[in-house]
């Protein structure tokens, strides 16, 4: 009985000593991926005359949102395979899960997806990791970029918006290009003409006749035909989304920054008193005229109360009031019309842009392949067709805004050209880039919904703020 | 032969033993984890030893998030309880209406939490959701059901309740079932009272079974994520965040692996702890049942 005992205890000891070497093995492995980094790029590699067919037979693998700009890029996958010889795989995810499937994804430090979508905001937090292909090298080497692809026809803004130095707090449009823009969005203000017909109204100049009007159509709406409409749909999730569009345009218009920055040191600004005091208004807009459950809107909400006719006005993407303009999309297509907004007291049209980019996983095997799509989709000949045919618009080449067909497209919803030609030059990326960009804006949302609850401005964005500082500093 | 004999209570272990490296595997490699920095603005990180728990026993957002963890599952557990056992009394009678509701009473059981929470984030839209329309009569058709901190809280609440309080009604149901009755018999020879009945037997013995049940409801609770994540996104303000919801945020959204890990140790630690003076009580309840006379 003894040696068996002993046994035992010996068994026990080796095997959880078995048990712990990979433990062990693990923790000396490091944190994941690996560190093959090179410091040349692939793109160096690929040398002669540009070619289509280059990477004929090869698979490439996309993730992809579900969205109206994806729908148009699938249905014209065919003419990729034809035009390349490349097959597409793709996953598509809607977009409440797609940037945590994205993020966990390229941590893991593998390419399960050579290319995929992403926002201007990604490019901060995906870039300091060295997840993200640099398409630079790519775009300069004629060898693997077609002379047709054409970049300075790309409005200038929106190829700065993916190009970032990595660095806290410096501006865009210098270092490594993250992503390609691919489609994008201004944030503007769509309303019912119905409605504003109705009770005597015209589109807000400032930002005072704008929380005026929301107003008066909560309270005067109901009761002149339009049940249950409230004034103007605004997000208001506690989520990064809410703060970046009607939000941050407007906070912008009045000259207010996210951060200031000295010396590579960035400082929470969103506690200075004129950012206090705008807040506090915007709050007070939506307690006064915007929608019920305020705070668990998002753009789909705020999107489809427009068009079912329960908002009066919707200050967000100008993609989102469209897509429920479009004949036969909902109740009030054909009522929809588009206006820049309120001017901030300086006049200025500042606006706050969100761009699907189009970006390469820096682990991909398959770049060479990966790039001749990311150029594909990118392409006068895609996206024109896309901008016509179906609903990719708000075109991030100058030649398809000005294109005749797609002209003729939009001139049927009334205001649309109009607005975006008025903001086009001054839209841009209005935040401070920095990698905290989630947290930042997260905890913004947080505090906004606080003080929609009641809770003094002051006082939120002071603890706010001092948060903040200690995470950006 | 005798070495196979003697080999045999190794090789029964070696699947139990497998499932605990696999427990204990990934468990060990977060709690290494948490000694350092690691985050995706930092892919090779320093030690830190425990500086991220200090952080995070530091910071006004955990004791929030803690606070309001703990108001979340007593208030969900203890709910479910009282509820739950009302049912199981209640369906006890084996009447016909009774067996039809048993077979109903396990359908919110059969939906993930997260649909439950959806389906209940459209009832409760103040404009266009169900409740409030059921309300308007009332003169109770405005509330804004989720847009208060209070009011977030309790619906999340009541969601976790509609789910999870079928789980305890069949507990305390299949505990009622295996209750000795012969002392029941006595108590009615005696001309006992229902209250005094359940008071005096029915209570004491049945609560081994009902204390199970409290226990899974509230570990489970104190681990909540879906439920609240799908209604509220942990707002308005911070009013909803739970640990978890701030562990998924600090580790995935803001990618500050290590920090977010200390978050779920210190859960677990908590519900490691709870777990211990329950079953501890468990125990104790189990032997006093037990002096009561068996059939």
């Amino acid at each position: 009985m003894d040696m068996h005992a002993h046994d035992r205890r010996r068994f026990l000891a080796l095997t959880a000593a078995a048990a712990a070497t990979p433990l062990l093995a693990a923790c000396g492995a490091g944190f994941g991926g690996d560190d093959d980094k090179s410091d040349g790029s692939a793109a160096d590699d690929v040398t002669g005359s540009f070619d289509w067919k280059r990477e004929k037979g090869t698979t490439v693998k996309a993730l992809l949102n579900k969205h109206p700009y994806t729908d148009a890029l699938i249905a014209d996958l065919k003419s990729f395979t034809e035009k390349t010889g490349i097959k597409v795989e793709y996953d598509v995810f809607p977009e409440d899960n797609y940037f945590d499937k994205l993020t966990v994804d390229l941590s893991s430090g593998r390419a399960s997806y050579d290319v995929f979508m992403l926002g201007a905001y990604m490019v901060w937090q995906y870039g300091p990791p060295g997840w993200l292909e640099d398409l630079g090298p790519w775009m300069r080497n004629s060898s693997a970029t077609g002379a047709d692809w054409d970049q300075a026809d790309f409005f200038p803004n929106l190829l700065q918006a993916d190009q970032w130095s990595l660095k806290a707090g410096a501006p865009l449009g210098q270092g490594g290009q993250y992503a390609l823009p691919w489609g994008w969005e201004t944030n503007v203000v769509a309303y019912n003409t119905d409605v504003f017909k109705k009770l005597g109204l015209k589109p807000a100049e400032t930002f005072d006749e704008l929380r005026d009007i929301a107003r008066t159509i909560k309270q005067k709406a109901p009761g002149a035909g339009f049940d249950g409409m409230y004034g103007i749909a605004v997000r208001g999730s506690r989520s990064w989304a809410t703060i970046h569009p009607g939000f941050m345009t407007m906070y912008a218009r009045n000259g207010l920054k996210d951060f200031t920055v000295e010396g590579g040191k960035l400082t929470p600004a969103m506690n200075t008193p004129k950012a206090v005091a705008f807040t506090e208004d915007w709050a007070g807009m939506v307690k006064q005229g915007g929608p019920p459950s305020w705070t668990s809107y998002t753009w789909y909400q705020c999107s489809s109360d427009l068009g079912a006719k329960k908002a009066g006005m919707l200050f967000d993407a100008d993609t989102a009031a469209y897509f429920q303009a479009v004949e036969g999309a909902s109740p009030a297509s054909g009522k929809i019309a588009f206006h820049p907004g309120p001017k901030g007291p300086d006049g200025s049209l500042a606006t706050n842009m969100w761009i699907w980019s189009l970006g390469m996983n820096a682990k991909s095997k398959k770049k060479s392949a990966s790039w001749l799509f990311l150029q594909w989709a990118t392409g006068k000949e895609h996206l024109l067709k896309s901008a016509i045919t179906h609903n990719h618009i708000d075109p991030v080449r100058k030649s398809i805004a000005d294109d005749a067909a797609y002209k003729n497209k939009m001139n049927n919803l009334p205001g649309f050209i109009e607005t975006f030609e008025a903001v086009v030059d001054q839209t841009k990326i209005q935040f401070t880039p920095q990698a905290q960009f989630f947290d930042a804006t997260t905890s913004w949302a947080s505090a906004l919904q606080e003080i929609y609850g009641g809770q003094g401005a002051g006082s939120v964005l002071d603890g706010l703020a001092g948060d903040l500082a200690d995470k950006v500093g | 032969m005798g070495w196979r004999l003697n080999l045999r209570p190794y090789l029964l272990i070696v699947p139990a033993l497998l499932l605990t490296c696999g427990i204990l595997y990934p468990f060990g490699l977060g709690l290494y984890y948490t000694l350092f920095d690691f985050s995706a603005s930092k892919p090779q990180p320093d030690m830190v030893r425990f500086e991220n728990y200090e952080t995070v026993f530091t910071q006004e957002a955990f004791w929030n998030s803690a606070w309001v963890t703990v108001l979340y599952a007593v208030g969900a557990a203890a709910v479910e309880t009282v509820l739950g056992v009302a049912v199981a009394l209640l369906l006890h009678r084996s009447t016909i209406v009774g067996r039809v509701l048993e077979k109903i009473l396990i359908l919110p059981l059969m939906i993930a939490p997260v649909i439950a929470a959806i389906i209940w984030k459209l009832m409760l839209q103040p404009s266009v959701g169900v409740i409030n329309y059921l309300l308007r009569p009332f003169g109770l058709g405005g509330v804004q059901w989720t847009d208060t901190p209070t009011g977030a809280l309790l619906s999340s609440i009541a969601v976790d309740v509609w789910v999870y309080t079928p789980f305890v009604a069949i507990l305390a149901l299949a505990g009622l079932r295996s209750l000795p009755t012969s002392p029941f018999e006595a108590a009615a020879v005696d001309g006992a009272g229902w209250w005094y009945t359940f008071r005096r037997l029915t209570l004491p013995m049945l609560w081994p079974y009902v204390l199970v049940a409290v226990i899974f409801r509230f570990m489970d609770s104190l681990k909540v994520f879906d439920i609240i994540y799908a209604l509220t996104e942990g707002g308005p303000g911070d009013s909803t965040v739970v640990l978890q919801i701030r562990a998924y945020l600090e580790a995935i959204r803001f990618q500050r692996y290590s920090f977010g890990i200390s978050y779920t140790i210190v859960l677990w630690a908590v519900v490691y702890l709870a777990a211990m003076v329950l079953v501890k009580h468990l125990g104790k309840i189990q032997r006093k049942a037990a002096e009561v006379p068996a059939k």
